[in-house]
């Protein structure tokens, strides 16, 4: 899950990284108000999970409270990069004197934590990585270690941080740190970290993504989860604990396992150039497919106005063909007159005879079967195009 | 010959005693698996029958290897208690611990690989995998032992069920080992360590590696090829039509920006000789091709 940049502030402000004074604003209303407790000049962020929202004109500085409500009356419901403005952030403005960049993420490649530290932030860290590599500190973190304080000294200065400020950067790595692991992050970001004029070092703005595996042991990031934008297939699916993605084509598909979903949508894709449509959505619904998994995904397809067929592939490894086409069976049997779509079945595998015998024996108007993922794909393809 | 794991396998199961344990014990046992027991801490001293066998559970892996003589195990436990019983095996210095387990926090994972390689003794493989399987010798996870048999192709997949996708396309060859190494975005055996080892199994004629959008593991199996492999290899990466920036499923299957797309890793790999399919028919296609 990526969280907002307000969320992030107040998690780094939970773990003792130095912020500048910040509250969330839905309405301008609400701006004011904030603006009006912080006092003086204050600078109004559009939230959004997406880079370039300043060029896109969703960050402005505000004179005074009133002000921060013009601002915010501007920037909320805006649109950047199809992302829809739902909240603001009013920040209290500080006199920058110089701009750096720390990170901890997750590196799939080495299989432990990487940190990067840079003297040179406020930009894209790609492009420092490549105009001024030596700039750029990369210490990979054994987990089971974690970083010491000398250790943290030692990045900090390959990062090539002025002398001055190099115990205050430390000090926030080691909380950065401690905050990654505590909050079970893959990814904090702080670009940029500045150092005002007063010279005191401060987290500006972050990123934060934290892992959705591990929230068993975290109750309050179900709190972060940001509703007001997700797409309410998606949020409905994610309540019914399906693996769903919406995409925007025509075709919609339902597969167990996420390498032959993925595979599904690119057979489709194929298939559909002739008539021009496109997949649906992404749909795993896992190894146990149950008639009631079965159903919730079926409706859930069903339910999406873009849709005008279905294809269900299926591979029956622990879940046998027979339980699929009895999920499917008895998912139409609860949909009933709901179900208006026609739905192209492949099943192979497990006990895929029986399978194939029993979506014969119930003979649904709707469904039809065919026997090779490609043909079973040519033909939703077809008849999404009708 | 085969891969990591053969007739002389002896496996122990982690969370044998669970639902999930149970079932998948039972599975393993009926495809010719030498099952010798399992650990449940808290357990230990319980005998339990499973598809007519009597096995011993243990309250840890150190146990369970003094008296049966394991020398793998497959790890059916609940992502909460995943890490410790990873741990367990480690410390037992078990040559092999497939973790079947989905949804293991990261920060776990990344803590029990780092742990596995620097006490160097256990191979992981996983998690969030269905395992591996020699077919005829032994199944360790949960793939379906039905699909095909004995043969001269190795198969390396993240995905699953891509895995009996492809082995059922090609199931009149038949495998000498299919590992599934998961899509978790941290993983003990890679690509290139399934690779490696089947260029040195004299057993292995060819090669079929599997790819999802995502990461560059894809890009490092192709050099990797390149340098060591000269068994002919054909692949085939999900993920082509996959829009930027969506999570489709795997953890790991995320395109981000320009890197980790299926174009750019079919790239790679074509580069690197291996001949790349459009859709698992057509990979099964080019495979039978260079069988022929």
């Amino acid at each position: 899950m990526d969280l907002f940049e307000y969320q992030a502030r107040d998690l780094f402000e939970a773990h003792n990284i130095p912020v500048l004074g910040g509250a969330v604003a839905s309405t301008a209303a609400e701006a004011i108000n904030a603006a009006a407790t912080m006092g003086g000049k204050v600078v109004v962020k559009a939230q959004v999970k997406i880079g370039g929202r300043g060029k896109a004109g969703g960050v402005k500085l505000a004179e005074n409270a009133e002000d921060a409500g013009v601002k915010a009356e501007a920037i909320l419901g805006m649109d950047i990069k199809g992302h829809t403005v739902h909240k603001v952030m009013i920040a209290q403005a500080a006199p920058i004197a110089e701009e750096y960049y720390m990170a901890i993420l997750l590196d799939r490649a080495n299989r432990n934590f990487l940190v990067m530290a840079s003297v040179a932030g406020g930009m894209e860290i790609e492009e420092v990585a490549h105009t001024q590599p030596e700039k750029l500190a990369r210490v990979g973190i054994d987990p089971n270690v974690g970083i010491s304080h000398a250790q943290a000294i030692e990045i900090v200065k390959a990062g090539q941080f002025p002398a001055e400020v190099v115990d205050q950067v430390a000090d926030v790595l080691l909380k950065l740190w401690a905050a990654f692991v505590a909050e079970d992050a893959t990814l904090m970001e702080i670009n940029p970290l500045v150092k005002t004029e007063d010279g005191r070092i401060v987290a500006l703005d972050g990123k934060v993504t934290l892992d959705d595996n591990a929230a068993f042991r975290h109750a309050s990031h179900a709190d972060l989860e940001d509703h007001a934008s997700a797409n309410p297939l998606e949020a409905l699916a994610k309540e019914k604990h399906l693996n769903y993605v919406k995409l925007d084509g025509e075709v919609g598909i339902i597969g167990n396992g996420a390498g032959l979903v993925m595979s599904t949508l690119d057979v489709v894709a194929y298939a559909g150039e002739k008539y021009g449509v496109k997949p649906a959505n992404f749909l795993d619904i896992g190894g146990g497919a149950s008639a009631e998994v079965m159903a919730n995904g079926l409706s859930i397809i069903l339910g999406d106005p873009d849709v005008r067929s279905v294809f269900v592939n299926v591979f029956g490894g622990i879940t046998a063909c027979d339980a699929v086409a009895n999920g499917i069976v008895q998912a139409l049997e609860i949909l009933g007159s709901a179900a208006t779509k026609p739905i192209v079945v492949r099943l192979d595998g497990n006990n895929v005879l029986e399978g194939r015998r029993i979506l014969n024996e119930a003979a649904h108007p709707l469904v039809q079967q065919l026997e090779t993922m490609d043909g079973a794909a040519a033909k939703a393809a077809e008849l999404a195009a009708k | 010959m085969a891969i990591f794991i053969d007739e002389n396998t002896k496996v122990i199961v982690q969370g044998m005693t669970g639902s999930e344990g149970t079932k998948h014990t039972g599975r393993m046992i009926k495809s010719g698996t030498n099952i010798v027991g399992g650990v449940t801490p808290g357990k230990g001293g319980q005998v339990v029958e499973i598809e007519g066998k009597q096995l011993p559970v243990f309250n840890s892996v150190a146990e369970a290897v003094a008296a049966t003589g394991a020398n793998a195990s497959v790890v059916f436990v609940p992502p909460k208690f995943a890490k410790a019983a990873v741990i367990d095996a480690i410390d037992a210095a078990l040559p092999l611990c497939v973790v079947i387990t989905e949804g293991i926090p990261v920060h776990d994972s990344a803590a029990f690989y780092a742990y596995a390689a620097s006490k160097g003794t256990t191979r992981l493989i996983g998690p969030n995998c269905p395992g591996l399987i020699s077919p005829g010798k032994a199944n360790l996870g949960i793939i379906p032992a039905d699909i095909t048999g004995p043969g001269k192709i190795g198969l390396v997949s993240k995905s699953g069920t891509l895995t009996y996708q492809m082995m059922f396309e090609l199931r009149d060859f038949g495998f000498s080992t299919a590992v599934g190494i998961g899509g978790d975005p941290i993983i003990g055996t890679t690509h290139i360590d399934a690779l490696r080892a089947f260029q040195d199994d004299p057993e292995t004629e060819a090669i079929v590696m599997i790819g999802e959008i995502g990461g560059d593991a894809e890009e490092r199996a192709a050099a990797f090829i390149k340098e060591y492999v000269t068994k002919p290899v054909v692949g085939y990466v999900a993920g082509f039509t996959a829009p930027e920036g969506k999570t489709m499923g795997h953890a790991g299957a995320i395109v981000s920006g320009s890197s980790g797309t299926a174009q750019a890793k079919k790239e790679a790999l074509e580069a690197a000789g291996v001949a790349v399919g459009k859709t698992p028919s057509e990979t099964a296609a080019l495979m039978r091709k260079l069988l022929a």
